[in-house]
């Protein structure tokens, strides 16, 4: 009798057993593909560019030619495109960002600290697509009748810093992408930021107001030193973000393959190349070319994005101690 | 005299942070209200019957977006049953199993770079592998992009809200005999189901209006279409060629499609958020 239970139980938790280990292999394998998806991306990737980096070597990332029909390609202007319009991007979004995570860490009724968050976070939801039907139907006509026409008025004839200012007035080019990036990556750094002032010690705060620290001194001497690693964590994530924006800045950038001195003037940006280009290309050296493109792209941001993932690491692990 | 002259212009100084930092958060908002606005002022008039009912006219013609409208709900549902088993899965295994783990913490961190990546890439990515070998755009392609990109969404959710379930509860069903697969799925799933469905949620407002991985992929499609394997038409591409092209009657068009996926996206956003403050309210 007891034999015959102690049977039956012992049976039942073998296969208890062999259902944990199926279930625990089950989600180990899942895990496992999400590394095989990175290492697919990046193979396909680097399958795709491997024909216009065979033909033109390390001139693909200096040569600024583009042209599908003497098939001359190089990365060069979309390359000075992505980086000047997420330097614009960051000059925008990093003070609005840390301006707005101070509000809603120190200044912010406690009420509307939660309506005001989400409402900026909402900022970050709106897709990309919307942001560039915004600034080319709005924003740019603005830009083109009246602020641009005062920059180049004023700016435009200051020496040295003149020449960024110069040219038509488009309304659609460099400067306008950079604009629009700045308020698209604005929400995720003040997310961050938000976050990592909130690991500061009460007490460390508490300790400069007893002090007669004001707000913005407690801000500069204790809060910004003791998250520095987590708020350039923050920036870096942005700066990852404005990198790899397609459609705003599709919309906005002209699509020009030149570098102009100029910030009103057009240009163009990798993944804006990639959205305008990708289905009407003809020929393999034009495909792989626009595949390189989105390899450096790969590269850059996912260099970008580690660093910050890191930064916010430490940060992570200071905090926990 | 000395000191409170110091005193006056420390105040000074701090008055104008604390300004400036007003005035950052009113920025963010009036941009935001004047998207909303905009989006309002010309997405409304195109908000007709015919929006919902006809689908994408030549140029000249008149016409709605029910075939785009069809192609978007297609496209973001199969994604979502496809991409949310493997987050769930993926998410349980980093809470659950995780712990000791060496391969965790890297599946970690790509995680949270797929998360981040630009969805353009994952576009490229899947034209290689599936456009290219099928010879032909579809709205497969197009499903399995979005689906990548629901997966980090969901794997990060689930790890976070799994975590929130507190250890004793694991315990308490271990000791009434549970083996462990019974215990996440009968036991922690459901105390972390609120949680995991706002993952879910916000996975699907980000796709919804995802353009750049569906460019390469679905395509686009001007007339009727439900066959997966075929080019389909999607609301986010629809709105691209039609706000850029010169005709009114497109622009008109490519409005009513802007503010019917900002109102779906942001109202999901605010679901997500409203579920998600709830439960954590109720343990």
């Amino acid at each position: 009798m007891t034999s015959t239970l102690t049977v039956t139980l012992r049976r039942r938790l073998d296969r208890q057993r062999v259902q944990d280990a199926a279930f625990r292999g089950t989600t180990r394998l899942f895990a496992l593909g999400v590394l095989v998806l990175m290492g697919g991306v990046v193979a396909a990737l680097a399958a795709g560019a491997i024909p216009a980096f065979a033909k033109f070597g390390w001139s693909f990332l200096t040569s600024d030619a583009w042209n599908p029909v003497t098939e001359k390609f190089g990365a060069l202007p979309a390359i000075y495109g992505t980086l000047v319009t997420s330097f614009i991007a960051m000059l925008i979004g990093i003070p609005l960002a840390l301006g707005i995570a101070v509000f809603l860490t120190e200044l912010c009724p406690l009420p509307l600290r939660r309506p005001i968050g989400t409402l900026i976070e909402l900022l970050a939801a709106v897709p990309s697509i919307i942001y560039g039907i915004w600034g080319l139907f709005v924003l740019a006509p603005v830009l083109q009748n009246t602020v641009q026409p005062f920059l180049v008025d004023t700016l435009g004839e200051v020496p040295m810093i003149g020449a960024l200012f110069a040219g038509p007035p488009l309304g659609l080019g460099i400067l306008t992408a950079g604009l629009i990036l700045g308020v698209m990556v604005l929400p995720f750094i003040a997310a961050v930021m938000r976050d990592v002032f909130s690991t500061v010690p009460p007490m460390l705060r508490e300790s400069a107001y007893g002090v007669g620290a004001t707000t913005a001194e407690v801000m500069r001497h204790i809060v910004l030193p003791y998250t520095r690693v987590g708020v350039i964590g923050g920036i870096m994530l942005g700066l990852g973000r404005a990198l790899g924006e397609t459609m705003a800045v599709t919309f906005v950038i002209g699509n020009a393959h030149r570098i102009k001195a100029s910030l009103l003037a057009p240009g163009t940006t990798i993944s804006a190349t990639l959205a305008n280009e990708f289905t009407e290309a003809v020929g393999d050296l034009y495909t792989s070319s626009l595949f390189a493109l989105g390899f450096i792209l790969f590269v850059i941001t996912f260099i970008v994005l580690a660093a910050a993932k890191l930064m916010l690491l430490r940060l992570e692990r200071r905090a926990a101690k | 005299m000395r000191i409170s002259g110091l005193y006056a212009r420390r105040r000074a100084v701090n008055g104008v942070y604390l300004a400036l930092s007003v005035a950052a958060t009113a920025t963010g908002l009036a941009v935001l209200f004047l998207i909303l606005w905009t989006l309002l002022r010309n997405g409304i008039p195109a908000l007709g019957s015919d929006l919902f009912t006809e689908t994408t006219p030549p140029p000249g013609s008149r016409g709605g977006i029910a075939n785009a409208i069809y192609g978007s709900v297609v496209m973001t549902l199969v994604a979502t049953l496809v991409g949310t088993p493997v987050g769930v899965l993926t998410g349980t295994y980093l809470a659950e199993f995780g712990a000791g783990s060496r391969i965790a913490p890297v599946v970690r961190f790509v995680n949270d770079i797929l998360l981040s990546a630009p969805s353009i890439i994952i576009g490229l990515f899947v034209y290689e592998l599936m456009v290219v070998r099928m010879g032909h755009f579809s709205a497969w392609a197009g499903s399995a992009a979005l689906a990548i990109l629901v997966v980090p969404v969901v794997v990060r959710t689930t790890e976070d809200m799994l975590r929130l379930v507190p250890g004793s509860l694991r315990e308490a069903a271990a000791a009434l005999g549970a083996p462990q697969w019974k215990v996440i799925a009968a036991v922690i799933y459901r105390a972390a189901l609120q949680g995991m469905l706002t993952g879910v949620m916000l996975a699907v407002a980000r796709i919804a209006g995802e353009t750049a991985p569906l460019l390469f992929t679905a395509l686009n499609n001007q007339f009727w279409s439900a066959d997966m394997n075929g080019p389909m038409a999607n609301l986010p591409v629809v709105i691209f060629q039609f706000a850029l092209s010169p005709y009114a009657d497109w622009q008109v068009l490519a409005w009513g499609g802007a503010t019917l996926i900002t109102i779906a996206v942001l109202m999901l956003n605010i679901l997500a958020r409203a579920l998600a403050s709830w439960s954590n309210r109720s343990p």
